[in-house]
């Protein structure tokens, strides 16, 4: 009898009365991703991307003007290690020699989404600007794109297509299984998951990192039993500092698997297989 | 009994202060973690295969590790896809 007066208690005081809400809400989201317009037409998003391709252009512009035949320091050691990077583990391992054409194209997206993802973890910015939709979707767009294009160039439209549609060696019977899938999978399937990987992914961390920040916020700075409630909020800020570390990963493997996708798909359009 | 009618009593003055577009808010809600959970179901089990599967193949070839690895996060950027999709579903009932 005295554990159903106590739920009865406990639940008149976790209702919240009509127009009150109690403890811990969680803001709407346009209050996390959306920032006034400082003007109009251009947010806190619209900066960082712009300022990520400032700051890329200009690492690399400054590298270039080193004297090349000096031993690498500063900027230009940062820049060959970056290319170095890409053409090893990146273009060497997807696309083999004959790919190393592509390495302007594949660092600049490399160096651009690693720009965009990085400012979700540093402080007082916080937002990863490829969280919104919008670069995610134009840059898998131009992925798209590209690897059709090239596809088209070096097998011919009807060669490229007939690649991607009947892939050889498979049984003629299965064609009728194969081919939709096939279609589905490459030319539409290809460019919506790569869009939504960089996205959801740095949207998730996002999340993640405004949730346990509120959580800890509301529990450290709580009005009513504070020596009880305090001890308890340290664990979400551990877990949050542990999450930031953990974010600067995600950001480095984001950039890292869009590019090797990238360099796949358009190795695979550059060498049919046989 | 008479706690009974009482938790009853809540709840039903639970519902009827609620709008409609607020009980819709509070079932899709529900059903957005719902997605989510089963969304991730697959994907976790798929990604511990593929990471445990590389695991083996470079302890077996060391020396072939750095294929093995660009090979795994392929992989696992093509699995982890079906639940990033799931968690698309989620924002999409929670927050829009």
């Amino acid at each position: 009898m005295f554990s159903t007066q106590l739920a009865i208690q406990v639940v008149e005081k976790l209702v919240p009365a009509a127009g009150e809400g109690r403890g811990f809400s969680f803001p709407p989201i346009n209050t996390i991703l959306r920032w006034k317009d400082v003007v109009p037409g251009i947010n806190k998003v619209v900066i960082i991307a712009i300022l990520s391709a400032l700051i890329g252009t200009v690492l690399f512009l400054v590298a270039s003007m080193k004297d090349a035949r000096k031993a690498p320091k500063g900027a230009r050691n940062l820049a060959e290690i970056i290319v170095e990077f890409i053409e090893k583990n990146i273009i060497m391992e997807t696309m083999g020699k004959s790919g190393m054409g592509w390495t302007p194209f594949l660092l600049t997206m490399f160096v651009f989404i690693y720009l965009c993802n990085l400012p979700g973890i540093i402080p007082f910015i916080q937002m990863p600007a490829t969280a919104r939709m919008g670069i995610p979707a134009f840059m898998a767009l131009l992925v798209w794109v590209v690897f059709n294009a090239t596809g088209i160039k070096h097998q011919g439209l009807f060669g490229y297509f007939k690649n991607v549609l009947f892939p050889p060696g498979v049984p003629k019977a299965l064609y009728i299984l194969v081919t939709p899938i096939e279609l589905i999978s490459t030319l539409v399937v290809r460019p919506f998951s790569l869009a939504v990987r960089l996205f959801a992914n740095m949207l998730a961390g996002h999340l993640l990192l405004v949730i346990f920040a509120l959580l800890s916020q509301s529990l450290i700075q709580a009005e009513t039993m504070r020596f009880f409630l305090i001890p308890i909020g340290v664990l979400p800020f551990g877990l949050l500092i542990f999450l930031t570390a953990f974010e600067i990963l995600v950001a480095f493997l984001q950039a890292y698997i869009f590019t090797v996708l990238t360099a796949v798909y358009i190795g695979g359009a550059t060498h049919p297989e046989h | 009994m008479e706690a009974l009618t009482r938790i009853a009593h809540v709840s039903a003055r639970v519902a009827a202060e609620l709008t409609p577009a607020e009980l819709k808010a509070n079932s899709a809600a529900q059903m957005a973690g719902l997605a989510y959970g089963l969304a991730a179901i697959g994907p976790g089990i798929g990604i511990g295969m593929i990471f445990g599967k590389a695991i083996e193949a470079m302890a077996r070839q060391p020396e072939s590790a750095g294929m093995v690895r660009t090979t795994m996060f392929l992989g696992v950027a093509f699995t982890e896809a079906l639940a990033l999709i799931g968690f698309v579903a989620f924002i999409l009932l929670k927050f829009a």
